[in-house]
């Protein structure tokens, strides 16, 4: 049978894919292992019951000098900081994107200005927003939507012109004006794509929302990887950094569910 | 009423002339097919029927008035594909266009309103035979059942003139049979004009009562460019069909075929089950 046609039974599945993470945990124990044993002090590669006590350290007991549990104080913050920049950019995306795609004359007027904004570097802006806007949340915010909304705006506006001209048509023949249109034709149809959307940006807001806790912060998960840093604590870092992971996969999933269950038929739509 | 005079019309892209010179007068409650081949133009002959282009000379009127330069709820329509909101069940679907006549910016219908809006699109469903499929999206619908939930969506607006651009040529001969009894008896109980385009002889001449072909006669290469198609031939189906009389001479041609059991189209009633 050729290689295109063989596949995996739901068993093999399984096990091919937590192979990768068990190899990656198994290296990494061995390499752990191997240099302890040569340095009971090394830091580089801490082993497991290093990790468990860093973890217990910091998320279970009260920080000494501020009495907050840091590993939640930490998420909190960044969380916070992550959504509002999500959902700034995910607003301005949907309005932003619809007009693009639906209205020819503000086409005209956005679409390469988009196209030229999405071009510039984001980290390059940061130090304009800090001067401008301060060290605080808010150019931290900002750099998360400049960084992520050029990008959705885009997105969102291809989708809308890729719905076919004949449904737009169709709509105007059941005497929908623009804005009945917009409503009840253009905007339920891009909305599963929003989602989509969102989740593939993930990985960008949390890039920006590091590299700008990274420079200025008080709190924040990436704050406190880069303040670590300073001691060679890969006890405290590699587990932040699973955290961060775990965190993003877990939106992730939990944007999918909820497209799936708000727009049944974008599932549909995907099998048929 | 509704009738359509096109008068000495051309369809220009740029140098290129695709309709030259096409006049016509459909009567009120005719049904036109236009046929021809690949290219010729009739297609884009029917959006300009439709509003979604403009002819470059020459006038289209519908009553005496000049079409508006854009689709309207006047002339309902009816694509090969894309024609039904995948984002919407079939009773959506056909509530639609009741929704966004009469709710301006919601496009939403509440309570009795919306009661009176779902009776009136049931009814317009059971008549094209999609009853007990009302809560089902068009990606779970054979292409037989999108095409009759297409015709649905656009009789609820009652408009004066159904435009069709190849609606069947997608299905299969069977069911192509069926929807042809359900599209002729529709025209026979609606008050409007059909203007069909299909690429099917046979389709063209057991539905309509005229078919009118596109051609372009001239068609060298070096011709293609400055020459476009215009119609050719004009011919009245005899005997005579009128919409909502039975045929005098052959009343076995246009009589309903009596339909048994379910459509064939509907892929919850097929034996196997299978989609």
């Amino acid at each position: 049978m050729r290689w295109i046609n063989t596949k995996p039974s739901r068993g093999a599945q399984l096990a091919l894919m937590l192979l990768p993470f068990v190899l990656l945990i198994a290296a990494y124990t061995a390499g752990s292992a191997a240099r302890l044993a040569e340095n009971a002090n090394d830091k580089l590669l801490p082993s497991l019951a290093g990790f468990t006590e860093a973890i217990n350290r910091l998320a279970f007991l009260p920080d000494a000098r501020t009495g907050d549990y840091l590993l939640w104080s930490d998420t909190a913050a960044s969380l916070i900081r992550l959504f509002a920049g999500l959902g700034i950019s995910t607003l301005t995306a949907l309005l932003i994107g619809m007009v693009i795609g639906m209205l020819p004359y503000l086409r005209a007027l956005l679409a390469p200005f988009v196209a030229v904004i999405s071009m510039v570097p984001p980290l390059a802006l940061l130090p304009i927003l800090f001067i401008v806007m301060g060290l605080g949340e808010t150019s931290k915010i900002a750099l998360i939507v400049i960084g992520v909304a050029p990008t959705m705006i885009r997105d969102l506006a291809l989708k809308a012109l890729e719905l076919p001209r004949e449904q737009i048509v169709k709509a105007e023949t059941l005497g929908g004006s623009s804005w009945q249109i917009a409503l009840r034709v253009v905007l339920p149809q891009i909305l599963p794509r929003l989602i989509t959307c969102v989740r593939l940006q993930l990985g960008p807001a949390w890039l920006f929302l590091i590299a700008a806790e990274a420079i200025s912060s008080d709190s924040g998960l990436g704050y406190r990887i880069f303040l670590v840093r300073r001691y060679l604590s890969m006890d405290v870092i590699f587990p932040y950094v699973v955290w961060i992971t775990l965190l993003a996969v877990l939106t992730n999933f939990i944007l999918d569910r909820i497209r799936i269950a708000v727009f049944p038929w974008s599932e549909l739509e995907k099998q048929g | 009423m509704s009738e359509l005079i096109i008068d000495n019309v051309w369809k220009e892209y740029g140098d290129q002339i695709v309709l030259e010179n096409v006049s016509l007068t459909v009567a009120s409650r005719a049904f036109v097919a236009l046929v021809g081949p690949s290219g010729c133009g009739k297609s884009t002959f029917l959006r300009m029927l439709l509003g979604q282009e403009q002819a470059t000379r020459g006038t289209i009127l519908l009553d005496g008035e000049p079409l508006p330069p854009e689709p309207g709820p006047d002339r309902g329509v009816v694509f090969q594909r894309y024609s039904v909101f995948p984002h919407l069940t079939v009773l959506g679907n056909v509530l639609l266009g009741k929704e966004l006549t009469v709710s301006r910016y919601k496009a939403k219908l509440f309570g009795a309103a919306r009661r009176a809006g779902i009776e009136e699109a049931r009814q317009l469903i059971a008549e094209v035979g999609l009853s007990g499929a009302e809560g089902k999206y068009p990606a779970q619908l054979s292409g037989g059942m999108q095409q009759r939930l297409a015709l649905a969506q656009a009789l609820i607006m009652k408009p004066k003139v159904l435009l069709l651009d190849e609606p069947f040529g997608a299905l299969d001969p069977g069911i192509r049979a069926e929807i042809h009894t359900l599209m002729k008896r529709l025209w026979h109980e609606t008050q409007m004009t059909v203007v069909m385009v299909t690429h099917d002889m046979r389709e063209a001449f057991t539905l309509a009562t005229r078919v009118v072909a596109f051609e372009r006669p001239r068609d060298r290469p070096e011709e293609k460019q400055r020459y476009g198609a215009t119609i050719t031939k004009d011919i009245a189906i005899w005997p005579p069909r009128r919409a909502g009389e039975p045929s005098y001479f052959s009343p076995d041609r246009d009589g309903p075929v009596i339909l048994q059991g379910p459509y064939r189209d509907d892929p919850s009633s097929s034996p196997s089950g299978d989609k």
